[in-house]
């Protein structure tokens, strides 16, 4: 497309960005500044993950985008035709034909492997935000590994409502040192992080922050001994593929309380109903 | 046994009123007194010539301007005049016992808790120092019904009967008492007067004082001048 | 008791601007005992609770802590990591406001709780347990484990705070008016838990008081402080029965006798 550079960004900006994220790959789950652009749709949007695809796209990459899971939603389909336009690379809807997949809240069922990158899509970069107002305090709390006060938040829990309440955006410990926050994904989709063979690159555009998981880092949620991490899913069978095990999503289908339990990710139900 | 357990050495201890323009008040000059194990010393002498100024400063309540207060403290002599203060209060703690004439409150504790308290780190457990502590209460007329209590509202005579038990329970080698049964009746007078005599044959060395010559003459062996001082000028 | 002061401070010097803070200031505490640092307002008493606390660096001179394993460390010289370490764990600090050390948004168990998980406590039955059997031991009810503190009264909140504060068996603790500002009959409750608790545990406290009243029932060893300087130390009894220097004779003789 004429007018712009490859995938929008001029070299300057991704080489900022690259160099944020290589700090950020090299002290996993540390958040790490970076100076976030204007872009071509507003904060809220996604700004954060398309600036982190924009800077490690290339040529040879295949890109798939989803937003909750699914390729054909408004949001996943305009990102993936903006950047179609501006790097002109192979796109796919296929999780498995992808080297860069950008997404929003939710990591795919099919499991991700050594050549392939996830760029998530992420509002609030801290996980101590509710928590803890001051920003100057939860950098403290991250230099010095002081992080009590979330345990105290899932003690609170227990103590109020019998269990851990956090069902999406559930806080992960990252090799042992730094808290952090997964973005919106379901607390399901926690376990896939751990050991991941993928790359995975976290870009927050409005907070302005960019951190990274290196493939085969340890990624742990935060539980307790006597209350242990269990992912939360509906028991029904997805409506279309018949899949238990998938995260899903409830649909509903009129106005009488009909409704159908079906696969957030779609490609994966696709795959399950061409294959049946 | 002729060691003595407590002695001095040309003690001399003096005031000075800085808020009174630094007037200075000497109190006791070169004062050598000792008392060995079993012995009562009854100080004597006119009111405010210094007996409790001398009984305090030889429990380093009050800080002895010179000379030295040598106490026979675990095997060793340890001179209380110039000790630090983990060393006085350790020798408080094993060796030196105070009566004083008044019991200091303890807001909220029970009679039996102030006494019992002396116990603690001396060996009995808990459970068998509350039970001693009750025993001798019992013994100094303090009835069971007043042990739960906290003393503030007891009377002056029973107050001191809490501090004599509290004194006299923990045995130390040497007691010193100030006016032991100012406040008693005629009965636990005699009580008290039997507790002195039983730690005295125990061996505890004792330095009181008392202005009921009866009690003074069945407990004392020897009386010790204390004579308003007057410095030469 | 060990003979080597857990904590030591030589020549502490601080001035805020032209004001001087402290003067010059020595002293040491060993484990066990209480040290109460008494004066009026501007005495530097808090100034030197801060500094010995970490919290406040001085201009000149040293602060000392010996750790369980017997090395001595700066105070001032060490990493802000460390220093964090200690103050989460061997140290603790009991402020006249509770309010500063306690979260008023969390229940009473989880700030009992918090010290427990911040060294890593993993269990909740577990800590829960200790949490309640702390509550005991500072009087509060222990059906009000799950409650908010701003529920709590004042003296509540004090004992809450003491409750958090002690829970992880600290060495040494720093307190700074623990009872100002309640009313007399909670104060004394305070006290009296204050003085069996300490007694109990074995901590070593350095407390700072404008009472003498309180630092005669607590304090083992007093120090007196006017303008920046310690002008009288010793045997708490010593000090207040037998003043020597003039402005601790006028501390004293200012007392209100009740």
């Amino acid at each position: 497309m004429k007018g712009y550079n490859f995938a929008y960004l001029d070299e300057q900006t991704k080489r900022m960005i690259r160099r944020a994220l290589l700090k950020a790959v090299a002290i996993p789950g540390h958040q790490v500044p970076f100076g976030s652009r204007e872009m071509p749709l507003p904060y809220g949007w996604g700004t954060g993950g398309i600036q982190v695809t924009a800077s490690v796209l290339g040529r040879n990459d295949t890109l798939k985008v989803i937003d909750q899971g699914a390729d054909d939603t408004t949001n996943a389909v305009s990102i993936r035709h903006f950047f179609a336009r501006t790097s002109g690379v192979r796109t796919t809807t296929h999780t498995a034909e992808a080297t860069v997949i950008q997404t929003r809240h939710r990591i795919p069922e099919e499991m991700l492997l050594e050549n392939q990158i996830i760029v998530y899509q992420v509002p609030q970069p801290e996980p101590l935000y509710r928590l803890e107002p001051s920003r100057v305090e939860t950098k403290r709390m991250h230099a010095l590994s002081d992080y009590g006060l979330m345990h105290v938040k899932l003690y609170e829990d227990i103590a109020r409502l019998g269990q851990i309440s956090i069902s999406y955006d559930y806080p992960v410990m990252v090799n042992d040192r730094y808290l952090m926050s997964p973005s919106p994904i379901p607390a399901f989709d926690n376990p896939k992080m751990n050991m991941m063979p993928a790359l995975q690159l976290f870009g927050a555009g409005r907070e302005k922050r960019i951190y990274a998981i290196p493939p085969w880092t340890d990624v742990r949620s935060l539980d307790f001994d006597d209350h242990p991490f269990r992912p939360i899913n509906a028991h029904q069978a997805c409506g279309l593929c018949g899949a238990i095990d998938s995260y899903k999503d409830e649909v509903i289908t009129d106005d009488r309380g009909g409704r159908m339990f079906v696969c957030s990710d779609t490609d994966h139900c696709e795959r399950r109903r061409g294959a049946a | 046994m002729s060691v003595p357990l407590l002695r001095t050495e040309g003690l001399t201890k003096s005031f000075t009123l800085h808020l009174r323009g630094g007037l200075r008040l000497p109190v006791l000059g070169g004062i050598d007194l000792s008392v060995e194990a079993g012995q009562c010393i009854v100080l004597s002498g006119p009111s405010g010539a210094g007996k409790s100024t001398l009984l305090r400063t030889l429990y380093g309540n009050y800080r002895a301007d010179g000379g030295k207060i040598l106490v026979q403290h675990q095997g060793r002599i340890v001179d209380i005049a110039g000790a630090d203060p983990r060393t006085i209060l350790a020798v408080r703690h094993s060796t030196i016992g105070y009566v004083s004439q008044f019991l200091r409150v303890v807001p909220r504790v029970p009679a039996l808790d102030i006494v019992a308290e002396a116990l603690i780190g001396r060996g009995p457990s808990p459970g068998e120092a509350r039970e001693q502590a009750a025993s001798m209460l019992l013994s100094l007329n303090i009835p069971r019904r007043l042990h739960g209590i906290p003393p503030a509202t007891f009377s002056g005579g029973e107050q001191q009967r809490i501090n004599l038990a509290r004194g006299f329970i923990a045995g130390h080698p040497i007691l010193l008492l100030d006016e032991p049964t100012a406040s008693l009746d005629a009965d636990n007078r005699a009580v008290v007067v039997r507790m002195i005599q039983d730690a005295k044959a125990s061996g505890t060395a004792i330095v009181a004082i008392c202005h009921d010559v009866d009690v003074r003459d069945q407990i004392a062996d020897r009386l010790f001048e204390v004579a308003p001082y007057q410095e030469a000028a | 008791m060990n003979d080597d002061p857990i904590l030591a401070a030589r020549g502490l010097t601080l001035s805020f601007g032209v004001i001087p803070a402290l003067l010059n200031v020595d002293m040491e505490l060993y484990l066990g005992e209480i040290l109460a640092i008494v004066g009026e307002s501007g005495s530097g008493k808090t100034t030197l609770l801060n500094v010995l606390s970490g919290l406040l660096r001085p201009q000149s001179g040293t602060v000392t802590y010996r750790d369980p394993d017997g090395v001595t460390h700066d105070v001032h010289g060490m990493p802000a990591p460390m220093l964090r370490t200690l103050q989460r764990s061997d140290w603790g600090f009991v402020h006249q406001d509770p309010r500063r050390s306690l979260r008023m948004n969390v229940s009473a168990g989880g700030n009992v709780g918090e010290r427990l998980m911040a060294q890593g406590a993993r269990h909740y039955g577990d800590i829960r347990a200790q949490a309640l059997d702390w509550l005991e031991q500072v009087e509060i009810d222990a059906d009000r484990i799950d409650d908010l503190p701003r529920t709590f009264s004042g003296g509540m909140l004090q004992r809450l705070q003491i409750a958090r504060t002690l829970v992880t068996h600290p060495r040494l603790v720093f307190m700074d008016e623990p009872t100002g500002g309640l009313d007399v009959s909670v104060q004394a409750r305070l006290l009296d838990l204050i003085r069996s608790l300490v007694a109990r545990l074995g901590v070593a406290v350095v407390l700072v008081t404008h009472d003498i009243a309180v630092a005669r029932l607590l304090g083992h060893r007093i120090a007196v402080m006017q303008r920046g300087r310690i002008v009288e130390t010793g045997l708490t009894d010593q000090v207040l029965d037998d003043p020597r220097h003039p402005y601790t004779q006028l501390l004293v003789s200012s007392v209100l006798q009740a």
